[in-house]
C-alpha cells in the first residue's frame, strides 16, 4: 500500500489523565475510502482515540496526520474543516433547538453565512429542504419539527448522524452510531452507513458485531489505551486473544 | 393540515408581537409624560445597557463582571469629546462608544477563551484597571469630582429642556435596542445560541465558537457604550460610578431581575430599579442599594425567570395547549420511536 493512500493516520499517540495512560503509542493508519471499526471493551479508549482525532483532547505525545496536514493541536473546528465530521457517543445535541434546525446549522457552516448578524435568521431557510432530504435518510422526516430534547434515545442517534452527513465530510468519524437503536433502525442506519460510504472514509466505534462485520473492512481492537490486533473482520474474529479480551464478553 | 395550523398559530403569534411592539413604543414615547423626564431618559439607557448586557449573558451564556468599564469608558470618552470639540452631542456619544468597543476587543480576546466564574474574574479584573486608571488619569478625567460641565450640543435645537433632551435621546436608544433585536434573531445569534447550549458541538461542526464569542462581546460592549454616552450627556457629568463594579453589578440585577435571556425583560429591569431608587431617594431613604437588593432577592427567589420570563411562560403555557391538534399525527409513531436496547 502506497503511503499516499492513507487518509488518517496517527503516530504512537499517547494520552495520559493524571498519571493514567488512556491511549499509549497507538499508531494507525487508515486508508482512504475503506470503514475501519475500532472495537474494544469498555474504558479501551475508544472515545478517547476519537477525542484526540477531533482536537477535543490534546496528546500527551504523538502526532494526528489528517490528509498530509499534521493536525496535532489543532481546535476542533479547524480539523472540523478540513472535512472532518463526527458524532459523539453521548448525544450531544442543542436540546431546544429542533431536528431541521440542527441540520440546517450544519449545512450552514461550510457557507459563511454563520458570521452575518445584520440580517434574518430566515435566510437560513435555504437549507430547508436539503435539510428534511438528509433526516429523510435517517427515517427521521416527521420528527424535523420537534426539538431534539423530545427526541427518544434512537432517534436522537439518528439525528447525530443526519448531522454529521450534513458536513458532506470527507472522513466520518461515529461513535456507537447504533447505541441504544431498535433492531429495524439498526438494519437502517448499518444500510444507510453502506450507502455514505461511496467517496468517503468511515471510522466507526461499534460494539454491534454484526454491524462491524457487515461494514468494516478493517478492524482494530484496542485494550487498555494499546492496540491488540488489527486487521480484515474474519481474521480478527477468530484470534484467541480477541475473543478473551473483547469478543467473548459480547458475542457468548 | 398541519401547515395551516402552524400557520395560523404563526399569524396570532405574529399579531401578539405586532401588539406588544406597539405598546413598547407607546410606552417609550409617553415615558416622559408620566415621569420626570431626567428620570425617564436613566431608564431608557440603563435599559439599552441592559439589553446589551443580556445579549451576553442570555444569548452567549456569558457573565461579565466588568460591564462598567464600556459604559463608562464611553461616559467619560463622550464627556471628553463634547466638551472639548463642541460637535454635536450624537458625534461625541458615537465617539466613546467606540473607545467603549475597541476597549472591548483586547478584553473580550482575553477572556471568551474562559467560561463561567473566570469569565467573570477576567473581566472583573479588567474593570478594575479602568477604574484605577480613570481615577489615577485626574488632569484628563477629573479624578473623584468627576468630569463635570458635559454640554447637551446639537445645533439648531435647545436641549438645555430635559423633556427635549429625552426625545433627542430615545431614538439612539431605539437603534441600539433594534439592533440587538436583529442580531438574536440572525444566522448569527442563532449559532451563537446554539454555542451557549453545547460549544463543544459546535465547534465539531466548524463554527470557531471563540471567534463568535468575541464577536458578540465587542457588539455588547458598544451598545453599553451608546448607553453610557447618552447617560453622561443626560447629567452633563460623569463620575467615578460608572467605572464602579457597582454599577456592573447593578445591570446584572436589571438583566436577571427582568429575565435572562428575554431579552426586552432587560427593559422591565432597568425600570423597576431606576424607578424604585429614584423613588426611595426622594423619599429620603438612605440605604437604597440594602432595599433593592432585598427586593431583587425576593423577586428572584419566587419567579425564578425574572419577571419579564414569568410572563411570556404563563402566555405561552396557554399558547401551546391548542398544539394537540397537530400533535396526534406525531404521536402515532411513537410504538415503533421507542428505543429497544439492543446488544
Ligand atoms: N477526561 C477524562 N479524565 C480522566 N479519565 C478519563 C477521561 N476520559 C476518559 N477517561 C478514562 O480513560 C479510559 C478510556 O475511556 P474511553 O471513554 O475512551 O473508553 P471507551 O473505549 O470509549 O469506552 P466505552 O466503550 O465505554 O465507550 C477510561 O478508563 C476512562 O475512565
Ligand atoms: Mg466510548
Amino acid at each position: 500500500m502506497k503511503q499516499s493512500q492513507a487518509i488518517l493516520v496517527t503516530r504512537h499517540l499517547s494520552k495520559d489523565f493524571r498519571g493514567f495512560r488512556a491511549i499509549n503509542a497507538v499508531s494507525l493508519r487508515v486508508v482512504a475510502g475503506t470503514v475501519h471499526a475500532l472495537v474494544g471493551p469498555n474504558g479501551a479508549g475508544k472515545t478517547t482515540l476519537f477525542n484526540l482525532l477531533t482536537g477535543f483532547l490534546k496528546p500527551t505525545e504523538g502526532h494526528v496526520v489528517v490528509a498530509g496536514h499534521d493536525v496535532t493541536g489543532h481546535s476542533p473546528e479547524r480539523i472540523a474543516r478540513l472535512g472532518v465530521a463526527r458524532s459523539f457517543q453521548v448525544t450531544s445535541l442543542f436540546p431546544k433547538v429542533t431536528a431541521r434546525e440542527h441540520v440546517e446549522l450544519a449545512l450552514q457552516s461550510g457557507t459563511g453565512l454563520g458570521r452575518i448578524f445584520w440580517r434574518t435568521d430566515r435566510l437560513m431557510r435555504r437549507f430547508s429542504d436539503r435539510a428534511v432530504e438528509l433526516l429523510d435518510e435517517v427515517g427521521l422526516a416527521r420528527l424535523a419539527e420537534r426539538p431534539a430534547e423530545s427526541l427518544p434515545y434512537g432517534q436522537k442517534r439518528a439525528l447525530e448522524l443526519a448531522i454529521a452527513l450534513a458536513l458532506n465530510p470527507k472522513l466520518l468519524l461515529l461513535d456507537e452510531p447504533t447505541a441504544g437503536m431498535g433492531l429495524e433502525d439498526v438494519d437502517r442506519t448499518t444500510a444507510l452507513i453502506a450507502r455514505v460510504r461511496a467517496g468517503r472514509t468511515v471510522v466507526m466505534v461499534e460494539h454491534n458485531m454484526s454491524v462491524v462485520g457487515s461494514l468494516a473492512d478493517t478492524v482494530t481492537v484496542l485494550q487498555r489505551g494499546e492496540v491488540l490486533v488489527e486487521g480484515p473482520y474474519e481474521e480478527v474474529k477468530a484470534e484467541p486473544r480477541v475473543i478473551e479480551a473483547y469478543l467473548g464478553a459480547h458475542v457468548a | 393540515m398541519i401547515l395551516t395550523l402552524l400557520d395560523r398559530l404563526n399569524r396570532r403569534r405574529a399579531w401578539l408581537r405586532w401588539g406588544l411592539l406597539a405598546a413598547g413604543l407607546l410606552v417609550a414615547f409617553g415615558l416622559p409624560w408620566t415621569l420626570y423626564p431626567p428620570v425617564a431618559t436613566d431608564i431608557v439607557c440603563w435599559g439599552l445597557f441592559a439589553v446589551a448586557f443580556d445579549l451576553l449573558l442570555g444569548h452567549a451564556g456569558l457573565l461579565s463582571f466588568g460591564h462598567a468599564a464600556f459604559w463608562g469608558t464611553s461616559a467619560y470618552g463622550t464627556g471628553l469629546i463634547a466638551i472639548h470639540s463642541g460637535v454635536p452631542f450624537y458625534v461625541a456619544v458615537l465617539g466613546g462608544t467606540a473607545a467603549a468597543a475597541m476597549l472591548a476587543l483586547p478584553i473580550g480576546y482575553l477572556a471568551v477563551r474562559r467560561s463561567g466564574i473566570y469569565f467573570a474574574m477576567i473581566t472583573l479584573a479588567f474593570a478594575q484597571m479602568v477604574y484605577f486608571v480613570t481615577n489615577q488619569w485626574r488632569d484628563v478625567t477629573g479624578g473623584e469630582n468627576g468630569l463635570q460641565g458635559i454640554p447637551r450640543t446639537l445645533p439648531g435645537f435647545d436641549l438645555s429642556n430635559s423633556f427635549v433632551f429625552y426625545y433627542a435621546a430615545l431614538p439612539v436608544v431605539l437603534l441600539g435596542l433594534l439592533a440587538a433585536w436583529r442580531i438574536v434573531h440572525s444566522p448569527f445569534g442563532r449559532v451563537l445560541a446554539a454555542a451557549r447550549e453545547n460549544p463543544a458541538r459546535v465547534r465539531a461542526l466548524g463554527y470557531p465558537a471563540d471567534h463568535y464569542k468575541l464577536v458578540i462581546f465587542v457588539i455588547s460592549a458598544f451598545l453599553a457604550g451608546l448607553a453610557g454616552g447618552l447617560y453622561a450627556v443626560n447629567h452633563g457629568f460623569a463620575s467615578l460610578q460608572e467605572v464602579y463594579w457597582t454599577t456592573s453589578g447593578k445591570v446584572a440585577m436589571m438583566t436577571i431581575l427582568g429575565g435572562i435571556g428575554t431579552l426586552w425583560g432587560s427593559l422591565v429591569g432597568a425600570a423597576a430599579i431606576v424607578r424604585l431608587e429614584d423613588w426611595l431617594a426622594t423619599a429620603g431613604f438612605e440605604a437604597t442599594g440594602l432595599v433593592t437588593g432585598v427586593i431583587f432577592i425576593a423577586v428572584v427567589l419566587i419567579f425564578r425567570r425574572g419577571i419579564w420570563g414569568t410572563i411570556t411562560h404563563l402566555l405561552r403555557a396557554r399558547a401551546v395547549a391548542p398544539v394537540p391538534q397537530i400533535e396526534p399525527h406525531l404521536e402515532h409513531d411513537h410504538d415503533e420511536l421507542q428505543p429497544t436496547p439492543t446488544n
